[in-house]
């Protein structure tokens, strides 16, 4: 394969297009597909047939909003429908090369006005499982871009120039990573992509895998490049069954095209990549957990150093990434470093993924520049708190973040910033909570969270979470003292600081930050035995005062 | 195991496959899946119990899982677990004592903006009400 093959590719792709008058785009993602957008696109494609219109019915990715779906695209007017059924396929095929349809029109230009799009910018254009879509929107140019005109190094500059930081959650600069894990010594090096998306509330990394997995394979291969590896692994939880089934796809797909496989783009390069299960375990998510899982051992992490880069997977020296940054990989090599370097804050580059979800109207998927400032990302592109209730605090970084509340929403969204506020960007999911939340119950949900997830392995998480479990339970049933307050406040110091993983060492987060922010709430749970928000079941008699 | 070559570090695949088959894992299915690949019995068995997704005992006929992820725990899936364990009278992770529903929640399938969601027999409903959902499990019980 090469560049000139592809570019034919894409030019039988888009002939092939061009054969029909109009696409109709049904999103196929688990929300919509839960909607029944797999009855839509048959009626579609039997309504299209009836017309006898030359309509081309394509199944797609997530388009973002969720909460307006099954989403339809009608092109080339980019004409977007929402909440589309069965019985309107009719309706919309009819519409098509007149006036839309207006019941059914979706106007969201302010929820897609400021947002921008790098990871998802095929996602709702192309069939995930044809490999040629892919081909059609500029996939796999970057591999053979650098396979024949990049050495490893200059891979590794450019990565290095767009100031790309891991999009897990921890904010490792992607390009050192890759720099140690090149410089490493080794007869053999693995390439790691963590897609075991453990954060309860967050999606994101499950839709690019479902709707644009080639992009990840793509990825993953320009990262072997770079740091001289042969050999990949995914590694997918195992509640995704369409992302395995997807990517087992891919891979089959992009090895007969040999964009995977020996010498790749007749290059001397070889690289394949396998798909390695989850089996239901937050803690996979850390590196080092996540390595003795592939290995097929119990997922319990590791001290460090060493680290992966010097010895990983069976000892070797190993690069891991996240699903979100080898999404990146592809553009920032089409585009250049400035480009992606040109977006976002400053010290955090780029554009990032969130999963909006919660007491929010329009819940899905959003991509957003770095820095963006949290309340237009709730208030513009959220379209608000729904039904006449106010926003209490909203929750980034899953277990191992923290809540953020009303008057911090004017702040930019970078790892700097949500790190100094008490929470972290952590994987992207973004939680809205209104006054219907009680901020003590969150904080004991999460620890619940972090202590069945526990490993076991060093003593400060299994039983410091325990215990932190216990003291909020006290405090939730309203048979809380003030002493155990101060108990909770001192057992979050030691399980953040003495843990041996990141789990332990951020699973206090989300009752550090309700400590700081809603302490009033605890009071109130403690002193006056009241839960305002009516969640918690307060056992104690309320004491009368005389 | 012939796909994955009787490698050692498949222990995991292995037991995916073996579970996706039988729906659970019994004493004999590990002790032949550590034996065919060489794997102490203790490996194996840890790894069966470390992992939620693997299963000790045999599933009921049909499987109701309710999501507990963070955006269905904000919108009421607590609630859901709660009028769910009452109406079959079982806590979440057994089966009813007929053997026809198993009540299970999971860490978050991932369609968290249609929470609360739940999974009857794998297929996802969003925006559950517990009306809806008893709905479901009366239908299963008369089956």
């Amino acid at each position: 394969m090469t560049i000139e093959e592809l570019e034919q590719i894409a030019e039988s792709v888009s002939q092939e297009n061009a054969k029909y008058d109009y696409e109709v785009n049904v999103c196929m993602d688990l929300a919509c597909a839960s909607q029944g957008a797999e009855k839509l696109r048959d009626a579609l494609v039997r309504a299209a047939e009836a017309s006898g219109k030359s309509v081309f019915v394509r199944r797609t990715g997530c388009m973002g909003p969720c909460s307006a779906g099954p989403l339809v695209r009608v092109d080339p007017d980019e004409t977007l429908y929402k909440h589309v059924h069965a019985n309107h396929a009719e309706a919309v095929v009819a519409s098509l090369g007149g006036k839309p349809v207006p019941e059914l029109q979706c106007d969201l230009n302010e929820h897609f006005g400021s947002q921008v799009r790098v990871v998802l910018e095929n996602a709702g254009y192309i069939d995930p499982e044809k490999i040629d879509d892919y081909i059609a929107r500029d996939g796999y140019k970057a591999l053979l871009l650098v396979l024949t005109e990049m050495t490893p190094s200059g891979v590794i500059h450019r990565i290095t120039e767009s100031g790309l930081r891991g999009r897990g959650g921890g904010g490792y600069p992607t390009g050192l990573k890759w720099g140690t894990v090149a410089k490493s010594h080794g007869d053999l090096k693995y390439v790691v992509c963590n897609g075991d998306e453990g954060d309860p509330g967050a999606f994101m990394d499950r839709s690019v895998m479902e709707g644009d997995p080639h992009r990840v394979l793509e990825g993953m291969a320009i990262a072997a490049y770079a740091v001289g590896a042969s050999k990949g692994f995914i590694y997918v939880r195992a509640e995704y069954p369409v992302a395995v089934a997807r990517l087992t796809a891919a891979l089959r797909d992009a090895r007969r095209r040999g964009l995977l496989g020996n010498n790749i783009g007749n290059t001397p390069f070889s690289f394949d990549i396998e798909i390695r299960l989850g089996a239901g375990a937050f803690v996979c998510g850390e590196e080092t957990a996540l390595l003795a899982s592939i290995e097929g051992r119990r997922g319990a992490p590791r001290t460090r150093p060493p680290y992966p880069a010097m010895s990983g997977l069976w000892g070797k020296p190993t690069l891991i990434n996240n699903v979100e940054t080898y999404a990146n990989i592809a553009p920032i090599v089409r585009n250049g470093g400035r480009w992606f370097f040109n977006m976002g804050s400053e010290r955090s580059k780029g554009t990032k993924v969130f999963a909006l979800t919660g007491k929010i109207t329009n819940t899905g998927l959003v991509e957003v520049p770095m820095g963006i400032k949290l309340r237009e990302i709730i208030d513009v592109i959220g379209g608000g708190v729904p039904g006449g209730h106010t926003f209490k605090a909203v929750q980034t970084g899953g277990p191992s973040g923290g809540c953020i509340p009303a008057e911090m929403l004017d702040i930019g969204v970078s790892y700097d910033a949500l790190l100094k506020m008490g929470s972290i960007m952590g994987s992207g999911g973004m939680i809205v909570m209104d006054d219907t939340s009680c901020m003590v119950n969150v904080a004991r949900f999460f620890i619940e969270f972090c202590m069945t997830e526990s490993c076991g392995k060093c003593i400060p998480c299994r039983a410091g979470t325990a215990q932190m479990h216990t003291l909020l339970t006290r405090i939730c049933d309203g048979t809380g003292t003030m002493e155990d307050l101060e108990l909770l406040e001192d057992l979050c110091s030691t399980v953040k600081e003495a843990s041996l993983c990141g789990l332990g060492q951020t699973a206090p987060n989300p009752v550090l930050s309700t400590l700081k922010y809603f302490r009033n709430e605890y009071i109130d749970h403690i002193v006056h035995k009241r839960c305002q928000a009516g969640v918690c079941n307060i056992k104690a008699p309320v004491e009368v005062l005389a | 195991m012939r796909k994955n070559g009787f490698a050692r570090h498949a222990l995991i695949e292995t037991l995916h496959t073996v579970q996706s088959s039988f729906g659970y894992l019994d004493d004999d299915a590990i002790r032949f899946v550590a034996l065919s690949l060489r794997v102490p019995l203790s490996q194996a068995y840890g790894v069966v119990t470390f992992y939620h997704y693997f299963s000790l005992k045999p599933p009921g006929k049909h499987t109701f899982t309710i999501c507990a992820g963070t955006a269905c725990y904000i919108k009421g899936a607590d609630k859901l677990i709660d009028a769910a364990e009452k109406h079959l009278g079982i806590p979440q992770g057994q089966t009813t004592s007929d053997g026809q529903i198993s009540l299970m929640t999971a860490r978050c399938v991932g369609a968290c903006s249609r929470a609360p969601v739940v999974l009857s027999d794998g297929e996802v409903s969003g925006e559950m009400s517990a009306e809806l959902m008893v709905e479901q499990l009366e239908r299963w019980a008369v089956e």
